[in-house]
Parts: structure tokens; C-alpha cells; sequence
């Protein structure tokens, strides 16, 4: 068998085998065969190699050359090149990796290095379906030390002194929560947990949930305590099935090992708590409506007073907080209030988790403390605005928030702070917009939402907002009328001022906070008939301005209609007959040339 | 877990800890995959399988695979974090099946780091 000169190794593992490396050795030997190299030349499947995401691969012995990613129109010149002429492809040659040096250490990357971890400290460190690994980062330290050496007073103390305000939007003062549902009288009380998160673009309790269950139910169980609770509710949504799972888990964890249920860690406390899925309806976010659901009734608000702190469930004094503001708890007594105060603004304290998403490079979780900028967050955490389009505006507080321009990227983030600028703080859902979002069809987007979650129950939600759809939808079609303006803002006016419950009030905020920073925009779309970010497809011509186009060809490109017609060094041309106004021609012209 | 007394945490603690450990002898690998929502929509199931399956075949015992919760950066999902005794940890983006055998075979059994999927060194 020295009779040949080399000999080709296909590698025949498992991630080779699945992109046809058998296919490989059969084109390979019929190759070297109409050459006639087949006898001096023969191909053998090797075990594999290791270059899995490279495959197919082909070594090549003696030389120890290797080729990677080999496609059967490759196969002819490689065996021409290189067996016939001699002249090895270097095209085709395996890359050979970087020194692992030129890794970035992840402190010198903005988006973990400028973060704050307490919430989720124990995201991907852990394995959350391990009560173990929890306890092995001092889980379940925070409730032996206020069940065993704490008075309930005293624990409403320590979370007052630590600052802590809700995290689900409203920010009302945590330890003062308890404290009024604490001197509540009555023997049954409820601790309940509001995961029910709804905005739109939003996923920071889920991902709580998911990494790190038991700082929830830990965060509940001292909540429980300082009340005088002893059952207690985890409202999650039914979407969220690996949160439910997890969170399910973590309870009967818990109650197999005392932490949960009867005499908790031998103290002689009792607290039990239950997963309760929501159907989906955002109003039941809202805390009156949430516990209607919980009671099996339809999710409706009612008004408040009395609140729930008095009369919530099943008109008990009942506490009611979100995902978050549970996972801080156990950290605030194990560590003492005055180092969680330590950290953030005058009025708003700790970190708090933001779910950080649309025109952004870094989409994600992430976790910072309070009184950053909301440019840091977005510029550094975010890694900025991706394909090198400009920022325009970062959506916060989802359907109930606000829209911050540019001109107010160094507010820091606080609850105050940011609703000074016409936003707020909200639950965490962070969205950031480029120069291609119309702003008056993201106030419509929001709008839209509100009116379809709307549960009914009172008029000026339920007709105003769907009113206010209706001018939005009539502005963003083309046929806005002088005077559309000021009958948004009358409608707004009137539903902050009379709708029953949160979800009403806030309703209008997504236009209100566009008609003060962008409100030339709704006047170009009512006045010229112009939609300035060129998103509105009955305001955009769908024509190729000949002297700004590259003549790149992208647009033809990526038209799903074949409608754009593009020949080298030619401008594009679009045909209206074929055109199905999708956008994605302006979406994807890098000259902005399409209008 | 049986019913714990309040000084039983700590006991727990350090023998998790002990566990949780790289050491001669016991465990010397840990590879993590990120599953939360958003690393399974974006196929984290598959390359824990892909994983899985390398694993038996390296009839290795003192590597350990562990399921966990999002890294943070959803966008870079599906990650895989790899820890090995005596030196930094790794953690790779995006990862697909045949990068996560690629990164079985070559940096864990040939100590090769693999560069091009990496996201960042860790301490």
C-alpha cells in the first residue's frame, strides 16, 4: 500500500456525517478516478477530529494540511489544484484560532463590568432546580435570621431603613407597605407575588424566576413574617411555563427541607405559599384585579380605597409585591438596611433590572444601580445602536411609561428623575428606538395594546382609549384632520383624570410623552402627509430617489415581491403593481434612498 | 432534603461548596448551559443534548454538566460557560451543536480553546 502518495481523511464523526462527509468520499474518489490519481491517491473516513462546526473536513497526509467546510462544487478544483498541480487551496485551509489572549476578560466588557449584581447574583451560577447550590450562596440565611432573631417590627425597620421601593412600576415604599398591612387587624393575612409581567418587551421577572426561584420564595416567607401571614400566593402567568416549573419545584424543595410550610427552620412560624396562573390578561398585573383573579372571579380592579393592605383578598389585609422586590428582601436582612441604602440616589435605592431590548446591540438582562444614566445603560451596557442607524428615543415603563429623547440620555435613573422627564421607572422594560421608529405608530402599537387588554369595567377606559386608537389609526393612515391633536390630547386629559384603576390612568402616557418630544411628527403626518421615519406605509411613495441610490442592489434584494428591479451599476426601480408595501426595502437601504 | 434545623445551613453551604469546587480527584471540568427561556428558544436543548452525547462517548467522570439560568446577554444565546481546574474560564456565545462538540473535543479533551466562539475570559 506505499505505493501512495497521499492519502485524503475525511472525517467521518457524527457533526461531519450529518453535512454529508460519506457524500464527500464518494465525489472525492470519483474526482481523483476521472483524474487518475486513483491509484496514486486514496481517501479514508478517520475517526472524528474534533472540528465539528467546521465540517466537512479533509486532512491531508503527509502534509498535514486540513480543509474545512467543504462543499461538493469545491471538490473538482481542490483536486485539480492541489493533486494535480500541487498547489494546495489555501481558501479552503481550516482557520487556525486566535490565541485564547485575544478573548476580552469580561471585566473589560462594559456590558457585565458596569453592572451591579444583587437580584441576580445568582444567574448562571447556579443550577436553580439545586436547593442546595441556593444554600451554598447563603440562601435562606436572610429568613433563619428574621424568623429565629427578629421581631416583626423589626424587620419592617430594616427594609424601611434599606429604602427599597417597589419594583413593578409604582414605587411605593416597601417596608411602609408591610407596616400598614402589619397594624392591619385580623388573624388571616395574605403575602402574595405579583408575576404577572405584562409590558410589552419585558422578561425580568421571568428571568428572576427561572435562575433563582427560592430568592423569591425566600423574600416571601420573611414578607410573611412581618405581616403575620401564613399563606401566600405567586400570581404567574400561564405563558410562562418554565417559571411556573421551576418556581413549582422550588416550593416543594422548600417544604421537604422546613423552609416552607409548617415551623419554618424549628422558629414556629407557618407560611405556605401556591403558584396561581393568570390567564394572560394585563389588568391582572393591576393589584386589585389580581386578586379578584385569585379569588376565581374575572380580573377586575375596583377602586381603592380600601387598600389591600386593609381589605385584598378575600378582603383580608393582604401585601402584594412584585418578583423583584421579593428577590431583594433576603440580601436587605442578611446584609442590614443601611448597606442596600448605601447604594443608589437620595430617593431611590439599590440596583434595579432592566430588560433591555429593540434597536440595541446588547439585548438582554441587565442590572445596575440606581442614579446611571440612562446613556450608560444604552451606549456602554447596550453596546449602542447596531448597522450604525441613530438613536431616536428609549421606551420605558412599557404601555404606562414613556418615551426619553435623546436631548435627556444623562437623566439618571431614578423613580423620580424619570418622571420628571414624562416617563417612569415602570417595571424595568427598557425599549430603544432608532431613527426608523415613527413615533406616532409606536404611541398607535401602545394604544392598540391598551385598548384590546382594556378589561371593560370603566367607561372612560374602555371607550376613551378605544377613541384615541382610532385618531392614531387615522392619523398613521393618512387621513389626520387639524384639530386630531388636541382631541388626543382632551381624550388623554380625561382618561388620566377619571379611569378607575392604573392601567386606565397611565393609558394615554405613551402618546402624551410623544406629543412632547415628537410632536412635529404627528404634525407632518397630518399637515404633509408625511411620515418623517418613513414607517407608515400609506404615507411612503415606495420610489428610488436615482441620485442618493448606491446602486447596491440590496433593496432588490431583500423585496419579498420581487417588485424592485436592479441591474449592476444601475439605480433600483421600484413597480408599484408589484409592490406589497412591506417596508423592507427602507428598512434595508444603507443611503436611505427610498421615500 | 430532610427537615433542616437553622444550623444546618452552614453545614449544607460548606459541603455544597466543597462539591461545587474543581479539584484532582473529584471534578476538574464544570461546563454550564444556559437555559433560560430565551437560550432554549434559541436552541440550548440541543446543544445540551449534543453535549450530553459527548460526554457518554468520552466515558470521562470527572467532567460535570449543569443546566442553569440566562447569563444576561440574550442576544449572544445560546452560552455555554466552560470551567476548568487550574484555569480561566470561558464563556462561548452562540453556540449551535456542532460548536458545543467542536468545544468538547478540542478545549476540553485538547485543552484548545476555541477562539471564535468565545464571548469572554473569566476570573
Amino acid at each position: 500500500m506505499s505505493a501512495y502518495r497521499a492519502e485524503l481523511l475525511v472525517c467521518g464523526g457524527k457533526a461531519c456525517h450529518e453535512s454529508r462527509s460519506d457524500h464527500l468520499k464518494e465525489l472525492l474518489e470519483k474526482e481523483l478516478h476521472r483524474q487518475g490519481l486513483n491509484h496514486e491517491i486514496r481517501v479514508t473516513e478517520t475517526e472524528c477530529n474534533g472540528f465539528c462546526a467546521q465540517g466537512p473536513v479533509l486532512k491531508v497526509e503527509p502534509e498535514g494540511i486540513v480543509y474545512q467546510k467543504l462543499k461538493e462544487e469545491d471538490i473538482p478544483k481542490l483536486v485539480e489544484e492541489h493533486f494535480v498541480k500541487g498547489q494546495p487551496v489555501k481558501k479552503l485551509f481550516l482557520k487556525p484560532a486566535a490565541p485564547p489572549e485575544s478573548i476580552p476578560d469580561m471585566e473589560e466588557i462594559p456590558f457585565y463590568s458596569k453592572q451591579m449584581l444583587i437580584v441576580l447574583k445568582n444567574r448562571g451560577v447556579i443550577d436553580p432546580e439545586s436547593l442546595e447550590e441556593y444554600i451554598a450562596r447563603d440562601g435562606y440565611v436572610g429568613a433563619r435570621k428574621a424568623l429565629l432573631e427578629m421581631t416583626p417590627q423589626q424587620i419592617i425597620q430594616e427594609v424601611k431603613t434599606s429604602g427599597l421601593r417597589g419594583r413593578g412600576g409604582a414605587g411605593f415604599t416597601t417596608g411602609l407597605k408591610w407596616e400598614f398591612a402589619s397594624k392591619s387587624p385580623g388573624d388571616v393575612k395574605f403575602a402574595l407575588c405579583n408575576a404577572d409581567e405584562g409590558d410589552p418587551g419585558a422578561f425580568m421577572d421571568r428571568s428572576v424566576l427561572e435562575a433563582d426561584p427560592h430568592a423569591v420564595l425566600e423574600g416571601m416567607v420573611i414578607a410573611a413574617k412581618a405581616i403575620g401571614a401564613h399563606q401566600g400566593y405567586i400570581y404567574c402567568r400561564a405563558e410562562y411555563p418554565l417559571a411556573v416549573k421551576r418556581l413549582n419545584l422550588a416550593i416543594q424543595q422548600a417544604k421537604e427541607a422546613g423552609l416552607m410550610g409548617k415551623d419554618i427552620l424549628s422558629s414556629g412560624f407557618d407560611f405556605d405559599v401556591e403558584v396561581y396562573q393568570g390567564a394572560g390578561a394585563f389588568v391582572c398585573g393591576e393589584e386589585t384585579a389580581l386578586m379578584k383573579s385569585i379569588e376565581g372571579k374575572r380580573g377586575m380592579p375596583r377602586p381603592r380605597p380600601p387598600f389591600p393592605a386593609q381589605q385584598g383578598l378575600w378582603n383580608k389585609p393582604t401585601v402584594l409585591n412584585n418578583v423583584e422586590t421579593y428577590a431583594n428582601v433576603p440580601q436587605i436582612i442578611q446584609n442590614g438596611g443601611a448597606w442596600y441604602a448605601a447604594i443608589g440616589t437620595a430617593t431611590s435605592k439599590g440596583t434595579k433590572v432592566f430588560a433591555l431590548t429593540g434597536a440595541v446591540s446588547n439585548i438582554g438582562l441587565v442590572e445596575v444601580p440606581m442614579g446611571i444614566t440612562l446613556r450608560e445603560i444604552i451606549f456602554d451596557i447596550g453596546g449602542g445602536i447596531p448597522k450604525k442607524r441613530k438613536f431616536k428615543a428609549v421606551q420605558l415603563g412599557g404601555p404606562s411609561g414613556g418615551c426619553v429623547p435623546e436631548a435627556y440620555l444623562d437623566t439618571p435613573v431614578d423613580y423620580e428623575s424619570i418622571a420628571k422627564v414624562g416617563a417612569i421607572m415602570g417595571s424595568g422594560g427598557m425599549i430603544v428606538m432608532n431613527d426608523q421608529t415613527c413615533m406616532v405608530d409606536m404611541a398607535r402599537f401602545f394604544m392598540d395594546f391598551i385598548q384590546d387588554e382594556s378589561c371593560g369595567k370603566c367607561t372612560p377606559c374602555r371607550e376613551g382609549t378605544r377613541r384615541m386608537l382610532e385618531v392614531l389609526e387615522k392619523i398613521t393612515h393618512g387621513h389626520g384632520e387639524p384639530g386630531d391633536i388636541d382631541l388626543l390630547e382632551e381624550l388623554s386629559d380625561m382618561i388620566k383624570n377619571s379611569a378607575l384603576c392604573g392601567l386606565g390612568q397611565t393609558g394615554p402616557n405613551p402618546v402624551l410623552s410623544t406629543l412632547q418630544y415628537f410632536r412635529d411628527e404627528y404634525e407632518a403626518h397630518i399637515h404633509e402627509k408625511r411620515c418623517p421615519a418613513k414607517r407608515c406605509a400609506a404615507l411612503v411613495k415606495f420610489e428610488v430617489n436615482a441620485d442618493v441610490c448606491t446602486k447596491c442592489g440590496i433593496c432588490s434584494r431583500s423585496c419579498p415581491a420581487g417588485a424592485i428591479q436592479w441591474q449592476k451599476r444601475e439605480p433600483a426601480f421600484i413597480v408599484k403593481d408589484k409592490c406589497v408595501k412591506c417596508l423592507s426595502c427602507i428598512t434595508n437601504c444603507p443611503a436611505d434612498a427610498i421615500s | 432534603m430532610p427537615r433542616l434545623k437553622p444550623e444546618d445551613l452552614k453545614g449544607i453551604k460548606e459541603r455544597t461548596l466543597k462539591d461545587m469546587v474543581l479539584r484532582e480527584g473529584g471534578t476538574t471540568v464544570k461546563i454550564t448551559v444556559h437555559m433560560g427561556t430565551c437560550g432554549i428558544a434559541a436552541g440550548a436543548k440541543e446543544v445540551m443534548e449534543a453535549l450530553t452525547e459527548e460526554l457518554a462517548a468520552s466515558g470521562r467522570k470527572d467532567i460535570r454538566v449543569v443546566g442553569s439560568g440566562c447569563m444576561g446577554m440574550c442576544s449572544s444565546e445560546p452560552n455555554v460557560t466552560v470551567e476548568m481546574l487550574g484555569k480561566e474560564g470561558v464563556l462561548y456565545k452562540h453556540m449551535d451543536k456542532n460548536k458545543m462538540r467542536q468545544v468538547f473535543k478540542r478545549h476540553i479533551l485538547l485543552g484548545e480553546v476555541q477562539t471564535d466562539f468565545a464571548l469572554a475570559r473569566m476570573k
